[in-house]
């Protein structure tokens, strides 16, 4: 069973009678253990499609089933439920709480998430031990570089064990040293621990990084490849 | 999410802007001190007073012209002259009231005293020689009033401590002469100073004898006051029974329709009860006023509440987007203003119970009045429980607002 399913999704904004269409007609599964990306130019839609397959959004038309289950289904309460376990976001401003050290950032979603308070520790700092930052647990996200700030912020996509990460441009605002760790963190994570990873970028050397790129423009889905023979081919260039 | 947790994180965001946050629970720390030293000096005064009632004896039973008022025209017949020397001897006959102790008419009014061309208004009482020891009133020179000058109708007076001190100034005021309406009255003894707050003030009044004051100083064959000493407190109940019978058939009133009576019996237990009344309305008044000053405190804690909120948009995107739920949010910034408005409530009764001690203070050793401190645990409660019911009426709305913003807009908020 995919672990996502859309059919005919469209997200259409009106404003004062004029409708913008950012969003038509997109259809595509996901199936568990994938990495994705969602490639397009900016004001293409494919951060309108991230946010409703993170449910942070809702489509005006079509079918979106997570898990088998339609979404239309679910209350605001559950959907509240299903971010907090079984999905973990990444942004491109790292939206990390100012003022907050990075074990309390990472934290912040254990709170929500109906664990005991005596693990949320331990999980916290596993976690940041796995995007190695085990170094930084007490500073605030002022005193970390970009690529720091990001690692942080995976660590706390990672707390709750989700079983598909969504990542939303997680390069744009890093040098391209530090974007390309962030995407070999995400690389391995697909990998080794199997997180379902659904990224958007604009830049092809990032969305290199995924097994399957869809390619979205003026809110259609244009192409959808599978795309390990390039990076083969690529990784076979640079040895 | 829990409440520990919803607390700390509230915690954080107060100290976080530490000075907004005090500046903004001035207005409840006002409210709250305005209604704890309202409370506890209303509470105070309702103790000085009716200690002051108990001191002049609850076994006295006061019986009053005109019925028990109940509206304007009954409290002109206050003034009337239903009570007069039949039912005087009426009331002191041993078989109408077996427990009463003594029974005494009582004449007041004011009048001039002239002492060597120092004339001065004063209050005179026409008493019975039992009337200073019903009142624990005591002369501290010369003597009381007694049986022989009753029966005499003799010409002299105890004076007050004020009027002796504006007639007399630190002169020697026993057997001295004072004019008043052109009789000589010859002093016979000085009250000891009692200090202001009484019902009745006497260090400004002056005691002469009632038949002395019925006959040559007010002219009148009534009196204005007859009061009856009960054996006991336990037997008080029963006198006032008596006294009741006993008027009435004086009066030829048949029915017991207390609406037709022309007297009212009043005891202490009962003034006391009124002033309770009273002085608790009062004190109810007062703190609903200071409590307008909450509402304003409270508009203060939805202001800071809104613009913290909006400060922080993207935080609440975040922790939507990371799995919490509406209520979530509500709870966090709900918490946040009922912790603003209690710590400032607290702060409140700290200053309204400091407040209240030094009042206390200055009346007792400045005013020379017999103040005692106190604080109502009550007035406490009632303030946190109103600073908390504060926070939360008014931390609801920019609570909800929070709750419900879409995380999408929240996140992407600049």
């Amino acid at each position: 069973m995919a672990l996502i399913e859309v059919k005919d999704l469209a997200k259409i904004y009106s404003n004062e009678g004029l409708e913008t269409i950012a969003l038509n007609k997109a259809s595509f599964t996901i199936d568990e253990g994938e990495f994705v990306a969602i490639m397009g130019p900016s004001g293409s839609g494919k951060s309108t499609l991230l946010h409703i397959l993170g449910l942070l959004d809702k489509q005006t038309k079509g079918d979106y089933k997570f898990n088998g289950k339609s979404i239309e289904n679910y209350s605001t309460e559950e959907l509240a439920h299903i971010r907090s376990q079984q999905m973990g976001f990444i942004f491109q401003s790292f939206n990390l709480l100012p003022r907050t050290s990075v074990l309390d950032n990472v934290r912040l979603p254990l709170v929500y998430s109906g664990k005991p308070e005596k693990l949320w520790d331990k999980i916290a700092l596993d976690a940041i031990e796995s995007v190695g930052l085990s170094h930084r647990i007490s500073n605030t996200p002022s005193q970390l570089s970009g690529g720091e700030q990001q690692r942080a912020a995976i660590a706390r996509a990672l707390v709750n064990n989700p079983r598909v990460i969504f990542a939303d441009e997680p390069t744009g605002n890093l040098d391209s040293k530090s974007g390309r760790m962030i995407m070999e963190t995400l690389q391995k994570l697909n990998e080794e621990k199997k997180h379902t990873i659904i990224l958007i970028t604009h830049e092809t050397f990032t969305a290199e990084h995924a097994q399957r790129i869809i390619h979205i423009y003026d809110g259609e889905i244009i192409s959808d490849e599978k795309v390990r023979i390039i990076r083969k081919a690529n990784e076979e260039f640079h040895k | 999410m829990n409440l520990k947790y919803s607390l700390k994180i509230a915690a954080i965001g107060l100290k976080t802007n530490r000075s907004r946050s005090l500046l903004t629970i001035l207005g409840i720390v006002i409210g709250i001190m305005s209604i704890i030293l309202v409370m506890s000096l209303g509470k105070g005064a309702q103790d000085l007073i009716l200690g002051e009632i108990q001191s002049m004896g609850a076994k006295v039973i006061e019986i009053h012209p005109g019925r028990e008022p109940k509206g304007f025209s009954d409290i002109l017949q206050m003034f009337g002259d239903s009570l007069k020397e039949k039912d005087l001897i009426a009331l002191q006959k041993k078989e109408n009231l077996p427990h009463a102790k003594s029974v005494e008419p009582l004449v007041f009014g004011g009048a001039t005293a002239v002492f060597e061309n120092e004339a001065n208004n004063i209050s005179i009482y026409g008493v019975g020689e039992e009337f200073m020891r019903m009142f624990s009133v005591e002369v501290n020179k010369g003597r009381s009033i007694d049986q022989d000058d009753v029966k005499n109708r003799a010409d002299v007076v105890i004076i007050g401590s004020k009027v002796k001190e504006d007639l007399f100034g630190n002169d020697e005021a026993i057997g001295q002469k004072i004019k008043i309406k052109n009789r000589n009255f010859k002093v016979i003894g000085t009250l000891a100073k009692k200090g202001g707050g009484s019902m009745v003030n006497f260090d400004e009044v002056s005691l002469i004898p009632w038949t002395t004051a019925q006959q040559y100083i007010f002219g009148i064959k009534y009196y204005q006051e007859i009061l009856v000493e009960a054996e006991s407190e336990s037997s008080v109940d029963e006198t006032v029974q008596d006294i009741k019978i006993t008027l009435r058939n004086s009066h030829n009133i048949t029915d017991s329709d207390p609406e037709k009576d022309d007297f009212n019996v009043s005891t202490q237990a009962q003034a006391m009860e009124q002033v309770g009344t009273i002085m608790g309305i009062l004190t109810m008044f007062l703190a609903a006023v200071a409590a307008i000053s909450l509402i304003v405190g409270g508009v203060g804690i939805m202001n800071i509440m809104l613009v913290s909120v909006t400060e922080r948009t993207r935080e609440i995107g975040l922790r939507k987007a990371i799995g919490a739920t509406e209520k979530d949010i509500l709870a966090q910034f709900l918490s946040e203003a009922v912790l603003l408005t209690i710590i400032g409530g607290l702060i409140g009764i700290i200053l309204g119970a400091f407040f209240s001690f030094i009042a206390s203070l200055i009346l007792s050793k400045v005013a020379g009045l017999n103040w005692t401190f106190t604080f109502p645990v009550s007035a406490a409660l009632l303030g946190l429980g109103v600073s908390a019911l504060i926070g939360l009426i008014f931390g609801i709305y920019p609570a909800r607002k929070a709750a419900l913003k879409n995380p999408i807009d929240a996140l992407r908020y600049e």
